[in-house]
Formats: structure tokens, C-alpha cells, sequence
């Protein structure tokens, strides 16, 4: 629908960068309009997974009997941001900028084997992000480590009187203080997490870290957000509702791809949607406008409102308990290859994929995927931290306090590069980060 | 055609077929026209449709007809409801739209302050209440002029509700006889204007224009307490001057910034209401009551005839005289309605709740507000009548003319008339020729000063009142030139020499004994012409009165 359109303004988001130096390099890849988890429905086609590339998946692939071609077996990013994920994991730049409406900018964080983080809703401005669910939706921010996150939303955070629903208080940017003394902090584990599909690799790496905290002092315990199995229902018919809203402009009149009908304005209209929305695009269109009908509305959107409250309570409620942060899996799995993921399509892997992601957004609150270790298939897992509204630094710091616990290896991309005639070394690259 | 002439009474609630012409009965195929009235009395409210048509077996029909109205008025603010772009009539196509306004995808609404504002004063105005926390809605439905496929609008808590707007109709014939009516207020509400489309029928397109995409409206619902076109009328004209009064909204029909949707239903009285049509878009002032009559009309036309109405959505053809159903509104609408999410709860405060250290520039005090409305019509008027005895009548009939009340005010300034002199000239005379000719009061080639020193001139009798109107007539033809000026120029002044016109008197009566005989005979009709011998014989420079008390003083002798 919107191929060849550019945009005559900037995104705040964009702007800010570039009013503090940054060189924006390119657009990246991803799911269309943000609708997929895997990012593999965009209009350029799939993103392919840098780690599919790495040494540390292919030495442990070489063990496996099977013969296939060098390629042929790529795995997906995750997504629906899989190409700014891609684009950081292969060090293609600093830092990158993704949306995160149901967990697409975390999920392919922990696919990707870089830090996904989800500012609360409110901070950052969302004048000039493509509306997916405007009450859901934040501009997501992946980088190499979590300082560089912090730097990053430091430039990002703060009131844009373009969009009315960013908080009024003005942001200053920061640094993240390292913490040295876990032990005041109170660690929560929510028992709904603990998802039958959960893969036992993910489940192990959860316990561990759940471990540490408490080996190095801090309080872990185990909590409960008990309205967690309705989320990805409410989360559905809320979501499609405002796609169907949000998605009632595309018509071709004033902008982007417009079909050659022109026998009436309807024909038009209908020809032009058909053409420039994928399948996945308008289903959830279908969808969200038959949850709108005002036979419907009492039953579907009203109640997922409802229930979103719910949901929202359930994570204020254990914050309020004397819950720091809590602690739980970014996704069911390591990343897994393109053909296994198509075999199901886009909306069951959704429901399958954002199961622990979702509801932060239906809450509003900060969350950040951190990489913790690599699988057996040396391929990176990724572990999600969720915060108290607008405590995104407080969030950031026990992250970072995390990530140095961990120490992540880096990604060796050499085969790759080998090819290439340049000579820098992958392993210092690995530590230079924005921060100088 | 030999119908008999029925006439349609809007008595109250009721209308009333009375026949009052004898005559020939049952027309064949009497069809129902609408002719227009042929009874103008001095008010331009006392209009009575009449109508032909066949009388029915039944004899006296009751019939009571009721009228809602929705009214859409622009509100006068520098930019638009929820972006920057500018508010402008008539600019070249597509020149002022913003990337919201287009809707470019990214963009998000800001709500502009003075439009908020421009809604609590009218809601206060007419003594609504004003909510103190109102939320913004999504109304869904493709068409070309709506660029993001929605309308932004108050549908579930609006910002105002529960109001009432006074009008006055006549009541009888007589133009004094004016009744006060209400008609409740169901709610108003804040909401996007949509752009325009012209249809291009010659090449088979459609040419869209988002000049007006975005620009503020405030809708007023009014409940359907009216039952006929003339009340209608009546009260979208106070609620003109009201919001013209407030400055909320030109509230200009020829240009759009105030149009008006009809919902129109008949029943007869004691039974349960009938099927309503709704009839869109009356954007003239001179046809809105006449489409509000003929839909009413058409409805019992149809009841009568066996037929059922259906609830459809019409529109008035001026050319025809009667309302069309409109093509492209079939079935019903499902408007999708879903909360705006870009745009949080508004909430306003008065004084007692107003947060300290609130930011002025945030936030809106109702009682503030409140405080610095200004004078409405009905205040304006009321002070007329009591500051300058004219009747009721008459200060709605110099409310109703833009313009008129400062020049009357101003007029009244400058000479020492009386009021009641000043009002009749400027509502009989200034008017008449205004009209005449076609033009506004801001055209007229007659100054207030102009007026007043012509006014002095006859309060202290220099001239004589139909000398006046000859002066009038000069100073509108020709301008730059005084009244005293032109009285001088054509020897309009009043002889003050009693003697000298009593030589005329005198003369005039010993050439004419005849008609002195008539009037010692007790002929009273006889001196009015003796009167006018001698004004003809002062070629009307004497004073009528004066002419005919020498007179009478020497008939008398």
C-alpha cells in the first residue's frame, strides 16, 4: 500500500536522533504494517536471521546428519522489527528503531541476540510511527547492550506536544548508574508464565537467572497475574478493532498505491485495499470491523476492555506488593528456521509467539529483553524484564546490572566476513558501543 | 383547477385542515402542490403555507407534525480542530491541509484550545451543562471527502447537554402577537467537518477539495419539541444570532458555516409518533422552512393515501419544491463508533476545582468563561424595549439585519428625535430602501449622520415629514451632500411666516366657497381637500397641522 510512498516529515523519534548527530543509514525490514511475528509477510520478503550465518549455529549444526545446502535452512528474526534487529546483531549500526505493539521489538531482541527494550507508554512519542494499535503501540529501541538502550532513550523521552498522549513531565537524558548490591531488590516471577510450550532450554535459562538474583541477595519470589490466559483473546479483538480503525485511510485517494479502476468511488476503494493489503492485513481488518458492529461492540470490544483493565490491575496490584521488576521468558524458543515457521500461518504463530510480550502493552509498562546465553544450537535466548510504569530507568539499571552478570558472547559473523577484504577484527567491534 | 383552498394552520402542535373557501369540490386528481403565501403582514416570521388539495371523506383531519433538527456550525477559529492548518473561506483547492488533515500515516490530532472554548460558551449561552469530562469518538464510513476513512466526533459523552434556545412566532395575524417558544437542547458536541467533493458529471469524476477536512463544527441537537417549518426557521435564526452574538461562529448559510439536517415525522395527535425521514443539507435560509413543509406534506400525503413512510434520508430540491430521496444512502449505517485513542479525556474545571499551579495555557475554567460572555440577543433586545418603548416587534426586526442595530444606535446618537421616530424610520424608510435595491446595511449610501441630522430637521419642524421623505431619496441618490444642504437646494423648508400662510389659507378658501359650504355643512372629508389646496399653493412647505388649524380657526369664525 505503501510502496513508493515518502513520507514528507519525520517521525519525532527520527528527528531527535538526527537533531543530536545521529546518520540515519536506511529503512529496515518487516512484517507488514507490523503484523507477524516472525518477519516474514513484508512486501521485500523474509528477513533472514544473521545468527543463521554464525559460527557458534553453524559448528553445532555440522554435528547434525542431515546434508542440506548452506542456505537453503535459514531461520527467521522473529518480528514483526526483525530487520532493525538483523541490522544491530550484524553490526550494521548502532542502534535501531522498531515499534513495539505486542512484543515486536522484543521478540526479535531475543531471536536476534540484542537488547529489545519497550519504553512505558506515554514516554516517547509516537507522532510519525505507522499506527498499529494506537493504544498499544511505542517505538521500540534495540542495541548491543543496555547502556546504549538508556543513551538512546535518553534523546527519545519526553513530551511531544504533536501526540496527546505523551506525558507532560519533562524528560532529561541520563546515565545508568551500575548497580553493585542486588540485595534490596525484589524479583518477580509470575507463575501463569510458566507456559506448557514453554521449551525446556528457555525454562532451565529462566530458573538460572531466577538463581543469581537470589544468590547474590536479592528477594526472588513467585507471583501471580492470574487474568494472564484472557490477554491473548482481549489482546486479539482489541487489536484488530483498531487495525480496522487505523487502516481505514489507506484508500489511495491522497497518497501511496492506487489501483487503475476508476469506474467509481467504491470500485476504487475496494480494488486499491485489495491490492495494497496482504492477506494478513486484511483479515485483522475483517476482523476488527465485525468486533465494531453495534450488534457486537457491547461484546467483544467493551469486555476486552474490560478484561484489559483487569490485566493491567493484575500487574499493578503485584507491583504494589513490593515488587521491583519482574522476571520471566521473551519467547518460547531460540529462533527457528523460515520453512519450519510458515508451516502455520501468521495469525496462530502470533497467538503462539507473543504469549509473554503482549500483555506488557496492554498495560502500558516498560519492558526489556535481554540476550542471556546461547542454546544448544548456539543460537541466542533472550530473557524479558518488565518495570513499573515510567520506571524505565530503574528497569534499565537491574538490566544492565544483568547483562554483566550474563556476559552474552558476540555474535562471530568471520566466515562472513572472510570473504570480504576488510581487516577490522569482529571481537573489538563487539565492545564498542555508543558510549565512549 | 377546481380544488377548493384549504388552508394549513400551524396552530400550536396541531395542523389543521379547515377549508374556508366555498366553492367547487373534489378537483379531479387534485395533486398537492405548494403555493406560496400570499399574506405577508409586516413581520417576515407571519408566513401561512397554503396548500390545495383533495378533500378527504373524513372531513376534519388532525395531523401534528414534529421537527428535530441537527445543526452543524463552523466555528470561527484561526486553525483547524485538530491541526494547524488554517480556517478559510474560498481559498484555491487544497491549499490549506495539513498532513493530519490529509491523513498521512503517523499523524496524530491536537486539540485546539478556542474551539473547546467556542463550544462551552455556546453551551453556556444556552444554558447547558457543560460536562466537565467529555471524550472524543471515531465515526466510520468510506466516502471520498473523509480522508481517514473516520470522522472524530462526541458520541458517547459530549461536551455539552441539556440546554434550551427561546424563539417568538407570531401567534395570530396580528404582528404584535408573539409567543415565546423553547425548544430543548438534546446535547452539542465537537466534531471534524468533512472536505468537499464536486461532481463532474461532463468528464465522470469527482473532484475532492480538503480545504474544509478538519476544520471545527459544533453540532447542535435540538429536540424534536417544533412542529413546523416556520418554527424551524425561527429557531435556527436565533441560533444564528446567538453564536454570531458570541463570536463562536459566522454562522453564514451561504457560505456554509451553518447547515442544518431536518428529522420529520407526522402522527396524529394522541397516538404514538410516526416514521421519520431525515432531510440533509438545508444550507438556505429562505428554504428551510419550505423544505421542512413540503416534507411534512409529503408524509401525510402518503399516510393518507395508504401508503407508509420510510425512514430514509432525503434532500430538498429547490427547483422542484419538494424533498428527493438521496441515491447514495441505502440501507442502513453502521458507523463502527470506537473511542478516538490518540486523544485522551478532555476535562475542564471551574473555579472551585481548578487545580493550584495549574498552567493557564492548559487548562479551561467554565466559570472564567462564564464571567466574559457577551450580551446575548435576547438581553439586546429586551434593553430596546425598555430603553427606547419600541415594541417587541421592532427589536427583533433590527436584531434580524446585520448591521442595522449599530447604524440605528449610532442614529440615535446624534439627534435629539424621538426614539420611537428613529425606529419607524429606519425599520419602514432605511429598510424599505435597503431591500428595495438589494443591499446590505454596511452598502447603504445613507450615513447614520446623514440620517440623524434629517431626523433633527423634522423633529423641530424646519421641514415637514413628506419634505423629509423627498430628502431621504436625495441623500440616497446622490451622496455627499447634507440634508440641509439638499432642503436649501430645493426649498423644502417649512414656511415659519404664520402670517403669510394664513394670506394663502385665505385665499385658497375665497377660491374655492364651494368646498367651504361642504365643510360648514359638517362635511369633515371637505377640509382634508382644502388642506391640500394649500399645500399645493406652498408648494408643501407648510406643516399639514398647522395648515389645518388656520384653517379650522377660520371656518370656525
Amino acid at each position: 500500500m505503501l510502496k513508493g510512498y515518502v513520507p514528507p516529515y519525520n517521525a519525532t523519534v527520527v528527528q531527535k536522533l538526527l537533531d543530536q548527530g545521529a546518520i540515519l543509514m536506511g529503512k529496515t525490514n518487516l512484517d507488514e504494517f507490523a503484523m507477524g511475528s516472525g518477519s516474514t509477510d513484508g512486501v521485500f520478503g523474509p528477513v533472514k536471521n544473521p545468527w543463521s550465518y554464525s559460527k557458534q549455529y553453524r559448528e553445532k549444526r555440522k554435528q547434525k546428519p542431515h546434508g542440506e545446502k548452506e542456505d537453503s535452512n535459514w531461520l527467521i528474526t522473529g518480528g514483526s522489527s526483525g530487520g532493525s534487529a538483523a541490522a544491530v546483531a550484524a553490526f550494521t549500526c548502532f542502534a535501531a528503531l522498531g515499534s513495539d505493539t505486542g512484543g515486536s521489538t522484543r521478540n526479535p531482541a531475543a531471536h536476534c541476540g540484542v537488547v529489545g527494550f519497550k519504553p512505558s507508554y506515554g514516554l516517547v512519542s509516537r507522532h510519525g510511527l505507522i499506527p498499529l494499535v494506537n493504544s498499544m503501540d511505542v517505538p521500540g529501541i534495540l542495541t548491543r547492550c543496555v547502556d546504549d538502550a538508556a543513551l538512546v532513550l535518553g534523546v527519545l523521552a519526553g513530551h511531544d506536544p504533536k501526540d496527546s498522549t505523551t506525558v507532560q513531565d519533562p524528560v532529561k537524558p541520563f546515565t545508568l548508574p551500575t548497580l553493585t548490591d542486588v540485595s534490596k531488590l525484589c524479583i518477580g516471577i509470575p507463575k501463569e508464565y510458566l507456559a506448557p510450550e514453554l521449551s525446556s532450554e528457555v525454562r532451565s535459562f529462566w530458573s538460572k537467572a531466577a538463581n543469581l538474583f537470589e544468590s547474590e541477595g536479592a528477594k526472588v519470589i513467585e507471583v501471580s497475574l492470574p487474568h494472564t490466559s484472557y490477554s491473548i483473546v482481549c489482546y486479539h479483538v482489541l487489536c484488530t478493532s483498531e487495525v480496522a480503525s487505523n487502516m481505514a485511510r489507506f484508500d489511495g485517494l491522497e497518497y501511496g498505491h492506487r489501483c487503475d479502476i476508476d469506474v467509481s468511488t467504491e470500485a476504487m476503494y475496494a480494488a486499491t485495499r485489495r491490492e495494497g493489503f496482504n492477506d494478513v492485513v486484511r483479515g485483522r481488518i475483517l476482523s476488527g470491523n465485525f468486533f465494531l458492529l453495534k450488534e457486537n461492540y457491547e461484546n467483544y470490544f467493551i469486555k476486552a476492555q474490560k478484561v484489559r483493565r483487569l490485566i493491567a490491575n493484575d500487574f499493578v496490584n503485584v507491583f504494589n506488593s513490593g515488587v521491583d521488576v519482574l522476571l520471566t521468558p521473551t519467547t518460547l524458543s531460540d529462533a527457528v528456521p523460515y520453512l519450519e515457521f510458515i508451516k502455520e500461518d501468521n495469525r496462530t504463530r502470533s497467538a503462539q509467539d507473543d504469549i509473554f510480550t503482549q500483555a506488557v502493552n496492554m498495560a502500558g509498562l516498560p519492558a526489556v529483553s535481554v540476550p542471556v546465553a546461547l542454546s544448544n544450537q548456539g543460537l541466542p535466548i533472550g530473557l524479558q524484564f518488565i518495570g513499573r510504569a515510567f520506571r524505565d530507568q530503574q528497569l534499565l539499571t537491574i538490566a544492565k546490572w544483568f547483562e554483566k552478570q550474563v556476559q552474552f558472547p558476540v555474535i562471530q559473523l568471520q566466515e562472513l566476513m572472510d570473504d570480504c577484504s576488510s581487516v577490522f577484527e569482529i571481537e573489538k567491534l563487539g565492545s564498542v558501543s555508543l558510549k565512549q | 383547477m377546481a380544488a377548493p383552498m384549504l388552508r394549513w394552520c400551524c396552530l400550536g402542535r396541531r395542523w389543521v385542515l379547515a377549508c374556508i373557501d366555498g366553492g367547487s369540490r373534489h378537483g379531479r386528481g387534485a395533486a398537492i402542490g405548494f403555493t406560496s403565501s400570499r399574506k405577508r403582514g409586516q413581520s417576515s416570521v407571519a408566513q401561512q403555507p397554503l396548500i390545495t388539495a383533495q378533500k378527504s371523506r373524513k372531513g376534519e383531519h388532525k395531523w401534528a407534525a414534529v421537527v428535530g433538527l441537527e445543526i452543524h456550525a463552523q466555528i470561527s477559529s484561526n486553525s483547524k480542530l485538530f491541526s494547524g492548518s488554517q480556517v478559510h473561506f474560498a481559498a484555491p483547492p487544497n491549499s490549506l491541509v495539513s498532513f493530519f488533515d490529509a491523513s498521512l500515516p503517523g499523524t496524530l490530532p491536537v486539540l485546539n484550545r478556542r474551539c473547546v472554548e467556542a463550544a462551552v460558551m455556546t453551551g453556556l449561552a444556552l444554558s447547558c451543562r457543560i460536562n466537565k469530562k467529555s471524550l472524543f469518538d471515531r465515526k466510520h464510513y468510506f466516502y471520498a471527502d473523509l480522508p481517514a476513512g473516520y470522522q472524530i466526533t462526541q458520541q458517547r459523552l459530549p461536551i455539552a447537554v441539556n440546554g434550551s434556545l427561546a424563539y417568538s412566532v407570531c401567534a395570530g395575524k396580528k404582528p404584535s402577537q408573539v409567543i415565546t417558544k423553547t425548544v430543548r437542547i438534546k446535547q452539542i458536541q465537537l466534531e471534524q467537518d468533512s472536505g468537499k467533493s464536486l461532481h463532474d458529471e461532463l468528464r465522470s469524476q469527482t473532484l475532492i477539495d480538503l480545504n474544509r477536512a478538519g476544520v471545527g463544527l459544533l453540532e447542535v441537537v435540538l429536540e424534536p419539541d417544533m412542529s413546523c417549518g416556520e418554527e424551524a426557521a425561527t429557531a435556527v435564526r436565533e441560533l444564528q444570532l446567538i453564536l454570531q452574538a458570541l463570536g463562536t461562529s459566522q454562522a453564514n448559510m451561504a457560505e456554509g458555516q451553518l447547515r442544518v439536517d431536518a428529522n420529520i415525522s407526522v402522527h396524529h395527535p394522541g397516538e404514538p409518533l410516526g416514521v421519520r425521514t431525515e432531510v440533509k443539507n438545508l444550507n438556505s435560509a429562505r428554504f428551510l422552512a419550505k423544505a421542512i413543509d413540503s416534507e411534512i406534506e409529503r408524509q401525510i400525503h402518503e399516510l393518507e393515501n395508504g401508503r407508509e413512510i420510510l425512514n430514509e434520508t432525503r434532500s430538498f430540491d429547490y427547483k422542484l419544491g419538494c424533498t428527493m430521496p438521496m441515491r447514495d444512502k441505502e440501507g442502513k449505517q453502521d458507523y463502527r463508533f470506537m473511542p478516538e485513542p490518540n486523544l485522551p479525556p478532555l476535562l475542564l474545571y471551574d473555579t472551585a476545582s481548578l487545580p493550584p499551579g495549574a498552567d493557564p495555557q492548559q487548562v479551561i475554567n467554565i466559570d472564567w468563561i462564564r464571567e466574559r460572555l457577551p450580551e446575548l440577543p435576547s438581553e439586546t433586545r429586551e434593553k430596546l424595549v425598555q430603553q427606547y418603548g419600541m415594541l417587541p416587534e421592532h427589536s427583533f426586526a433590527l436584531l434580524n439585519e446585520v448591521g442595522l442595530l449599530e447604524f440605528f444606535q449610532n442614529v440615535i446618537k446624534e439627534t435629539r428625535a424621538e426614539p420611537k421616530k428613529v425606529t419607524s424610520w429606519v425599520l419602514n424608510i432605511f429598510l424599505g430602501f435597503l431591500k428595495q435595491q438589494n443591499l446590505a446595511v454596511n452598502e447603504s449610501p445613507v450615513t447614520p449622520t446623514a440620517l440623524a441630522e434629517l431626523l433633527s430637521l423634522l423633529d423641530r419642524k424646519a421641514i415637514s415629514s413628506s419634505a423629509a421623505k423627498q430628502v431621504f431619496e436625495e441623500l440616497w441618490r446622490s451622496k455627499g451632500k447634507t440634508p440641509s444642504q439638499i432642503v436649501s437646494e430645493k426649498r423644502l423648508e417649512l414656511m415659519q411666516d404664520e402670517e403669510a400662510l394664513e394670506r394663502v389659507c385665505h385665499a385658497v378658501m375665497e377660491g374655492h366657497p364651494q368646498v367651504v359650504m361642504d365643510v360648514k355643512r359638517g362635511n369633515s372629508r371637505a377640509i382634508n381637500k382644502l388642506i391640500g389646496l394649500v399645500r399645493k399653493a406652498t408648494l408643501s412647505r407648510a406643516d399639514p397641522t398647522v395648515i389645518k388649524e388656520i384653517l379650522e380657526k377660520k371656518l370656525s369664525s
